[in-house]
C-alpha cells in the first residue's frame, strides 16, 4: 500500500491549470524528490494534499485512506505534516511554545480550558528541540533566531507532529552550503516509519537524499524513477537547460 | 495589589466617584469580553454591543413582563445570549478581518433597530424603567463591591482561558491560522468557541450595566457603545490583560467625568485615541511599560 497516493489531480486557477493530471505514487518509507522549475506547480501540489486548496478533479490517498475531501486539520489527525517554503511560525513566540502548539495539534487537551498551557507541553517541545540541536534556544523567541535556525524549526515543528507523511517545501532554500549540509543530515535522520516527500527548487541540491525522484513541468509529470534514470533522460535536461 | 486597590477606593471617594468606578468596571468587562476577540483571536468585532444589550434587555423583560426574580432573571438573559452568540458566530465567522467586522455590525445594527421599532416589547425610544437591583444594593458603596467582585471574577475566568491550552490555540489561529490547521488545530472551532465565551463575558456585563442604571435603551445596543469598547480595548492595549481595564477607565473618564466640563467630549477622546496611536500604537498597558524600560535602562 502506497503512504501517498495521488490520481488524476487537477487545480487551474482561473482556467491556467497549474496541476494538470498529476498521478503519483509513493511507497511506505520511500524518500522522493520533486523537482521543477519557478512555476511547475510543486507548491499547489502540496497545497492540494494538504487541504489548503481543493481539487477541480482527482483524488488524494494516505496509507489508503481517501482524504481528497478531508478540512486541513483532519488529514493532521491522519499523520500527514508539512513544512512552508515562506517560513510559517509564530515570530513572538519562544521556540518551546511554537512546539508545544504542534504537539497540542493532536492531542484531546487541545479543547481544555481549565489548566494552564505550558509545563507538560513545554517539556515534550525541548526533547524534539533537542533533535534539532536548538534545546539552548528554547525560551528564545523566534524573531530573535537566524534564518537557518528558523528552518530547523520549521522541519521541528513538522517532526512533533509525529508524521507517517512528511512534506518538505523546499526545506534547503535561502541556506548557506554549510547550513544546507547539516540541515540534509537532519532530514537523513528521519527514521524510515515516516514517508517523505521533498520539493527542491535546483536539481543537484537534494539529489542524494531521493529515493525516487519526480520531475514536474507546467503542471505535469514528464518524467519519474530512480536517480540515474532520470538525470540521464533528455527530457530532465530539456527542462533544466533549456530548450 | 490592583484588587486591594480598588477595594480601597470607594472608601476616601464620594458618591460621585464611587459611581463612576462602577461603570469604569462594568465597562471594562465589556472591553475584556472584546479584548477576547480582537486581542486573542484577532477577530475585530464592531457590533460585541449586541450581546451587552441584549443581556440588559432579556433580563428586564423578564423582570418587567415575566415578575422572575433576579436569578431566574439573570440565567434566562445570559442563556438567551450565549444562544444568539452561538447563532450569531455561525454567520459572522465565515470572514475574518474586515468581512467579520461588516457581519457584526450588521447583525447588532438588526438588533438596535429592533430594539427601537418593537415599541410593544421594548418601548422603543423610551427605553425600560421601573427595575430593580439585585440583593437590595441601593448604595452607590454596596453596589460597587458587588461590581468589583463580579468583575474580578469575569476577569479572572478570562485569564484563565487565553492561559490554557485553547487559549494557546487561539493566539496561534490570530497569528498563523494556516499552520495551525496544518497543526490539527480545529481553526473555526476555536474561533466559534471564543466567540461564545465573549458573548456570554458580553451578556455579563449587560447585565452589571442595566442593574446600575435600573434603566435600558437602544442607544446600549447601538454601533457607538459597540465602537467605544472596541477603542477601550485598542488604547489600553490588545492582547494583554490590564489593557481593556485601563482603556475602559480613559473611555469613561472622558465620557462622564470630561463631559461634564467640555461638552464635546468626543472630540477630546478622538485627540487622546490619536495620541495613544501616535506615541504608544500598541496601545497605553504595553507603551507605558515600553516606555518605563527605557527610562530605567538609561539611567
Amino acid at each position: 500500500m502506497a503512504a501517498l497516493h495521488v490520481q488524476g489531480l487537477k487545480k487551474a486557477f482561473g482556467g491556467l491549470p497549474a496541476i494538470n493530471d498529476v498521478t503519483l505514487e509513493v511507497a511506505a518509507g520511500e524518500r522522493r524528490l520533486i523537482i521543477g522549475p519557478n512555476g511547475a506547480g510543486k507548491t499547489t501540489l502540496f497545497n492540494l494534499i494538504t487541504g489548503d486548496l481543493t481539487p477541480n478533479a482527482g483524488s488524494i490517498s494516505v496509507l489508503g485512506e481517501d482524504i481528497t475531501r478531508l478540512l486541513p486539520h483532519r488529514r493532521a489527525h491522519r499523520g500527514l505534516a508539512r513544512t512552508y517554503q515562506i517560513i510559517t511560525l509564530f515570530p513572538r513566540d519562544t521556540l518551546e511554545h511554537n512546539i508545544a502548539l504542534a504537539l497540542l495539534g493532536l492531542t484531546k487537551a487541545r479543547w481544555d480550558v481549565f489548566r494552564g498551557f505550558s509545563k507538560h507541553f513545554y517539556e515534550d517541545a525541548k526533547q524534539v528541540l533537542g533533535r534539532v540541536g536548538l534545546d539552548h534556544l528554547a525560551q528564545r523567541p523566534v524573531s530573535e533566531l537566524a534564518y537557518g535556525e528558523k528552518r530547523r524549526v520549521e522541519i521541528a515543528m513538522a517532526l512533533a507532529q509525529k508524521p507517517r507523511v512528511l512534506l518538505l517545501d523546499e526545506p534547503l532554500a535561502g541556506l548557506s552550503r554549510e547550513e544546507r549540509a547539516s540541515i540534509k543530515q537532519l532530514i537523513a535522520s528521519i527514521p524510515r516509519d515516516t514517508t517523505v516527500v521533498l520539493i527542491e527548487h535546483d536539481m543537484d541540491t537534494a539529489l542524494d537524499l531521493a529515493d525516487r525522484i519526480t520531475v514536474l513541468h507546467y503542471g505535469r509529470v514528464i518524467v519519474e524513477g530512480t536517480r540515474a534514470e532520470v538525470v540521464a533522460d533528455p527530457k530532465t535536461r530539456e527542462v533544466y537547460l533549456g530548450h | 495589589m490592583l484588587l486591594l486597590l480598588l477595594a480601597l477606593l470607594p472608601v476616601a471617594m464620594g458618591e460621585y466617584y464611587v459611581n463612576l468606578g462602577s461603570q469604569i468596571l462594568i465597562f471594562a468587562v465589556f472591553a475584556a469580553s472584546i479584548n477576547l476577540l480582537l486581542g486573542y483571536g484577532g477577530l475585530p468585532t464592531l457590533g460585541h454591543a449586541a450581546y451587552l444589550g441584549v443581556s440588559a434587555y432579556l433580563s428586564a423583560l423578564v423582570a418587567l413582563k415575566l415578575g422572575l426574580g433576579h436569578a431566574l432573571g439573570a440565567l434566562l438573559a445570559l442563556a438567551g445570549t450565549v444562544a444568539m452568540a452561538a447563532l450569531f458566530g455561525l454567520i459572522a465567522l465565515r470572514a475574518t478581518g474586515l468581512g467579520f467586522l461588516m457581519l457584526t455590525l450588521a447583525l447588532s445594527q438588526v438588533l438596535w433597530g429592533t430594539a427601537y421599532r418593537w415599541v410593544s416589547l421594548t418601548d422603543g425610544d423610551n427605553g425600560l424603567r421601573g427595575l430593580t437591583r439585585p440583593f437590595g444594593l441601593d448604595g452607590a458603596m454596596p453596589f460597587y463591591y458587588f461590581v468589583l467582585a463580579v468583575t474580578a471574577g469575569s476577569i479572572w475566568f478570562m485569564a484563565r482561558y487565553v492561559a490554557s491550552p485553547l487559549g494557546a490555540a487561539l493566539k496561534g489561529t490570530r497569528d498563523q491560522p494556516r499552520r495551525m490547521a496544518a497543526l490539527g488545530h480545529h481553526v473555526w472551532m476555536v474561533r466559534w468557541i471564543t466567540f461564545i465565551y465573549a458573548g456570554f463575558w458580553g451578556g455579563v456585563s449587560g447585565l452589571l450595566f442595566v442593574y446600575y442604571h435600573k434603566y435600558i435603551h437602544p442607544v446600549s445596543l447601538s454601533l457607538a457603545n459597540s465602537a467605544e469598547g472596541l477603542l477601550a480595548v485598542i488604547a489600553g492595549g490588545s492582547g494583554t490583560l490590564a489593557g481593556p481595564l485601563v482603556g475602559a477607565a480613559i473611555v469613561m473618564l472622558l465620557k462622564n467625568y470630561v463631559s461634564a466640563y467640555i461638552e464635546r467630549w468626543n472630540m477630546l477622546l478622538g485627540f487622546v485615541f490619536v495620541f495613544i496611536v501616535i506615541f504608544m500604537p500598541e496601545g497605553v498597558v504595553p507603551g507605558v511599560k515600553r516606555l518605563w524600560r527605557r527610562f530605567t535602562s538609561k539611567g
